[in-house]
């Protein structure tokens, strides 16, 4: 599905580079759920962002499916996140002066589908996410969870191969973090690719695997990859 | 590019920002309107110099026999200067010289030639001028009835008149003039033309006789007082060596110094009228550069406001971003709703700018007439409000465009 090899990112602060991750090396398979961990600093948000081409990196190699990405323009960078990748965000990122069903739609707009279509298709997916009925509501009217679950629909209308969600549960009170990994685990089960950043070990604990990041460097990546055999094989 | 999604997505924000849309939307009216009134506050001008210009030809220039002022040829200074029909001939041949007529004052000068005029029971004084039949270019006379005197009237010394309106009005109240027969003097002419004067019942108090039939009937041998004449195209330079060409067979003839500033008098009105068209070409310029001005700093005004709204909907544009809107989709977004704003309010304070030019010009002032502006302008106008606003949008846009998603979608 993914797989990064030796990859480096720096940040130029002032006149000194910050070496942000360090010959990152895993590769995620497809249908997998992984958590990424680790503590602030540690260079997981960079991560992300790499892997959801919303940055580039300095060095190695980014292959998502037969793709290798490296240096994209914008506008193809677009059109990837577009069609691979489903973001799920902590501060979920509705926009809030779109309906629920609007926002749902929003990336189907992106792909030149009609309006009519594209909410036919939206409230399918808000159906989906068992709210169908507040398909009218402004984000504001929602709570927390219900909001998240809107974001998750629209994460999962453009089909994606990999969903990528950015600490889903970290606003949301602990009852509502389970729903949500609930329904996180139910999207998992249906083939998609689910990576999960994360500082919460209750929520790591609901994926597969996990991949510990500390100063910009993978830890222990063999005892992770243990707990999966299918990873022996993974030699970049 | 123009699909109707993005519409609705220019409608939904700008319904979004009721106060931010209105406040730009007013001050792209606002320069647009100060544009258009300064431009048609220009063109009014412009066509009040004409107006005050067009009592008499603006190319006309006329030459008045006058006294010496300088010994020249054996004759002592203050010999008072006549010209005479041949001297108008020999002008009519000068290179350059468009129209050209001649006039016979009566009594010998000029405040002398009106003269006791009788129809019927009815007599009053009034102005009588002894002219050639291409006088009338030189006026800015409007013939309403008949016509005009003709060569023939000259050449034939017929007893023709043509006469103003506030004469016509006075001899013959509402009967028709032309064919009757009026006295000058104890002379009878017929009517045979009426005219008007945009510079009204003075200019209109006149009588037009033929110069050789006054030289005729009043003893005036073959004397004018004054030649005048106009010049077609010429500029201030062309008409002035036209006229020293006409002096100097003047100066020949009559013997007189051609430099002689008192022989003939010349009164040129190309140089006045160039004068004052530089001077309103200034004032229009300066009016034009204002209104430019304003109007810049109207779109310059979007564009912060722009800016601004860019900056608030930094998370937006990165959440569109993150979904998928490419850089351009978000340059075409931003830049629409601003060619829309300035479209829509442009057009806004076009309408208001020529509303009040038409009340402007309903006020009754010589020195505006008429200010408008015409469809060129408003279609340039709309043009540029266009050009205005994406320019407007562009650099907003473009900010937009490099929003960072990471650091838009981060952002508590």
């Amino acid at each position: 599905m993914l797989r990064l090899s030796k990859v480096n990112k720096y940040y130029q602060v002032g006149t000194h580079s910050l070496h942000v991750l360090r010959d990152v090396d895993f590769e995620v398979t497809d249908g997998e759920f992984v958590a990424i961990m680790g503590a602030s600093g540690s260079g997981k948000s960079t991560l992300l962002n790499i892997l959801g081409i919303l940055d580039d990196y300095d060095s190695g190699e980014y292959w998502l499916g037969e793709t290798k990405i490296s240096h994209l323009s914008e506008s193809k960078a677009a059109s990837y996140r577009n069609r691979f990748i489903g973001f799920v965000f902590q501060s979920f990122n509705l926009l809030p002066f779109k309906t629920a069903l609007e926002n749902v739609a929003l990336p189907l707009y992106y792909q030149g589908i009609t309006r009519r279509k594209r909410n036919q298709i939206a409230a399918q997916y808000l159906e989906r996410v068992g709210l169908r009925d507040w398909a009218d509501h402004l984000p504001s009217e929602r709570s927390g969870g219900q909001k998240q679950r809107v974001a998750i629909a629209r994460a999962l209308i453009g089909k994606p191969r990999l969903i990528l969600a950015d600490e889903p549960t970290g606003a949301l009170d602990s009852e509502t973090s389970k729903q949500i990994m609930d329904l996180l685990s139910e999207i998992h089960r249906t083939g998609i690719t689910v990576l999960v950043v994360t500082h919460d070990p209750e929520v790591a604990a609901r994926t597969q695997r996990t991949i510990r990041l500390r100063d910009g460097k993978v830890v222990n990546p063999l005892e992770a990859s243990a707990s999966n055999p299918g990873m022996a094989a993974v030699v970049p | 590019m123009f699909s109707a999604d993005r519409w609705l997505e220019v409608f939904d924000t700008i319904r979004r920002n009721k106060l931010r849309t209105a406040l730009t939307a007013i001050s792209v009216a606002w320069g647009i309107f100060v544009l258009v009134f300064l431009l048609g506050l220009g063109r009014g001008l412009d066509n009040g110099l004409r107006a005050n210009f067009a009592k008499d030809a603006t190319n006309g220039v006329w030459i008045n026999a006058n006294k010496t002022s300088v010994a020249h040829g054996g004759y002592d200074v203050g010999r008072r200067i006549s010209f005479a029909n041949s001297d108008y001939e020999r002008a009519k041949k000068v290179e350059g010289v468009e129209f050209i007529s001649g006039q016979h004052y009566i009594s010998g000068n000029r405040r002398g030639s009106s003269m006791i005029t009788k129809y019927g029971a009815k007599a009053n004084t009034f102005e009588l001028d002894a002219v050639y039949a291409e006088s009338i270019r030189l006026q800015a006379h409007e013939m309403t009835k008949g016509r005009f005197l003709s060569a023939s009237d000259i050449a034939q010394t017929r007893k023709s008149a043509v006469i103003g309106q506030t004469v016509a009005e006075f001899l013959f109240e509402k009967k028709d003039p032309i064919g009757e027969w009026i006295t000058i003097g104890s002379t009878a002419f017929q009517v045979v033309g009426v005219f008007t004067d945009p510079g009204g019942a003075e200019e209109e108090r006149r009588i037009y006789i033929p110069v050789s039939t006054a030289q005729l009937a009043f003893n005036g041998g073959d004397k004018l007082g004054q030649l005048q004449m106009t010049v077609g195209q010429a500029g201030p330079e062309e008409a002035q060596a036209i006229i020293d060409v006409i002096v100097g067979q003047l100066a020949e003839r009559h013997n007189f110094d051609p430099a002689d500033t008192q022989a003939v008098r010349v009164h040129n009105n190309i140089e006045q009228f160039d004068r004052f068209k530089k001077l309103f070409w200034m004032i229009s310029t300066f009016v034009i550069v204002i209104g430019l001005g304003t109007l810049a700093a109207g779109v310059v005004g979007v564009s912060n406001i722009m800016m601004i709204a860019v900056k608030e909907r930094t998370k937006e544009i990165g959440v569109r971003k993150a979904l998928g809107a490419t850089p351009w989709s978000i340059v075409f977004m931003i830049t629409q709703e601003a060619v829309f704003l300035t479209g829509v309010a442009g057009l806004l304070g076009l309408s208001a700018g020529v509303g009040v030019l038409g009340l402007l010009g309903k006020l009754d002032n010589e020195f505006i007439v008429d200010p408008n502006i015409d469809l060129s302008m408003g279609v340039g106008a709309a043009a540029f409000l266009v050009f205005a606003g994406a320019l407007a949008g562009y650099f907003p846009a473009r900010a937009a465009a490099k929003v960072n998603p990471i650091h838009a979608l981060r952002d508590q």
